[in-house]
């Protein structure tokens, strides 16, 4: 279980617990909190769960995988600390992540 | 017009079955989609992607899928309208008059909305003003590459898209290829072709850049890129052109009088209605209580969309349910022998 804060881009705060296990991604859709698409269903197939992780948490993260940078050169608005968030699992450790939502997925 | 049975929506999966079982049950119908190939989802976004739960079929890729399924129904010559997307859907007395935006209108008792996540459209510029050259000067796709002869041309993306045409529109024009990061997804030969083409002073190459802004009052005239170091380059350009990849935005469906439940289309479940009489919903865009997205849960809901149709294709017949294994009629419409 860990509290995962979602922004979106009108700076409304969501904190919610995500069970272990589940992703960001899923998080926010189980939860309905608005902005993050996730149009293939966590498949990284589609660039439309895109979100910005808060700088000190970027390198927390276990690394991008091969062909998500790939899909993130098609999300909107991509910055450095883009990443997709159907591919960011929720374990204890991920306590207190916070992620800022952009302004759109498309 | 083109008068039939019912009209698909969606040449994915879940349609391609859909339209399997209508021909099983004598029905006519055509299938309209936006993208130019058969395949949906499976075909745009994961065609070299193992699928693991279509019942017997242990494993196969989103393209091997689409191939088989094709084949299967191949006997029935079902004519596709591909590169079309349906504009308008319009009752009129009994029937429903479609429209595509290349002007096909259809007249068909049955619409079978099989539109996954709705139609594939370009990613466009995260940039506002873009909208006022769109199509002219800014273009995501091309039809005539001639028009681009002699000008500047500022190409964004790095995929093979980007990268091919930046190759090819490089032989007649003084481009410019802007990328947000160092390295390219696109085809190995194509990007080392790039590189070559760049050090031979026939492409500028702007990687970790991204557009910021454009200008221009009647026609583009330039755009202003930023990277991440927040250095800003001003170029001066005659058209972009952004390869950004497709998106699926739900698009013109949602304007016809259907209920709407967070981009999917709510249906009863024991004919895939929704709440308009004679269009149903099959696939990732129903929505029902217990709707699971898989492949398999649009073959159902196909199969039983087009037991609906029958009633009002052929109002004044009885529908009669029949195996393929032992069904004559069945045998004689797919064209294979009859012990």
């Amino acid at each position: 279980m860990a509290k995962i804060t979602y922004i979106t881009h009108d700076n409304q705060v969501h904190t919610v617990e995500v069970q272990n296990g589940l992703t960001v991604m899923e998080g926010a859709v189980q939860n309905d909190i608005p902005g993050i698409d996730a149009d293939c269903g966590g498949g990284m197939a589609c660039a439309t769960c895109h979100v910005y992780i808060k700088e000190d948490w970027f390198d927390k993260l276990t690394m991008k995988e091969d062909g998500e940078e790939d899909m993130l050169d098609m999300a909107f608005e991509p910055k450095k600390n883009s990443r997709l968030s159907c591919q960011i699992i929720i374990s204890d450790e991920l306590d207190g992540l916070i992620v800022n939502i952009p302004s759109n997925q498309s | 017009m083109n008068k039939t049975d019912a009209l698909i929506i969606g040449a994915g999966p879940t349609g391609l079955f859909t339209a399997h079982q209508l021909k099983i049950i004598g029905l006519d119908c055509e299938i309209v989609d936006n993208l130019d190939k058969i395949g949906g989802q499976c075909i745009e976004l994961y065609p070299d992607k193992p699928i693991y739960d279509i019942p017997a079929v242990p494993e196969c890729t989103g393209e091997e899928l689409t191939n088989n399924l094709i084949n299967q129904i191949k006997p029935f010559n079902i004519k596709f309208h591909l590169s079309e997307r349906v504009d308008e859907v319009k009752k009129e007395r009994d029937k429903w008059i479609v429209k595509t935006n290349n002007g096909t209108t259809f007249s068909t008792p049955n619409v079978i909305i099989a539109g996954g996540v709705g139609s594939f459209e370009p990613r466009k510029f995260p940039v506002k003003e873009c909208e006022k050259f769109e199509n002219k000067s800014i273009l995501y796709s091309i039809k005539d590459k001639t028009i681009f002869e002699g000008k500047t041309v500022t190409i964004f993306g790095g995929g093979d898209s980007a990268l091919d045409w930046a190759v090819e529109l490089s032989k007649t024009s003084k481009i410019n290829l802007v990328h947000r990061r160092d390295d390219f997804r696109g085809a190995q030969a194509t990007v080392d072709k790039v590189q070559q083409l760049s050090k031979e002073g026939k492409i500028n190459l702007f990687t970790k850049y991204q557009m910021t802004s454009i200008k221009g009052e009647n026609k583009l005239e330039s755009i202003e890129i930023k990277n991440d170091d927040k250095e800003i380059k001003n170029i001066k350009t005659d058209y972009a052109l952004g390869f950004f990849g497709l998106i699926m935005q739900l698009g013109p469906i949602a304007n016809w009088g259907l209920n709407i439940d967070k981009k999917t289309v709510e249906v009863d479940t024991e004919k895939f209605e929704t709440n308009q009489k004679g269009i149903y919903a099959v696939g990732d865009i129903c929505n029902y209580p217990g709707k699971l997205k898989l492949i398999l849960s649009g073959f159902h809901e196909g199969a039983l969309a087009a037991r609906a149709c029958f009633k009002l294709a052929r109002p004044n017949e009885k529908y009669r349910f029949e195996f393929t294994t032992s069904s004559k009629t069945i045998k004689n419409r797919l064209g294979v022998k009859s012990d």
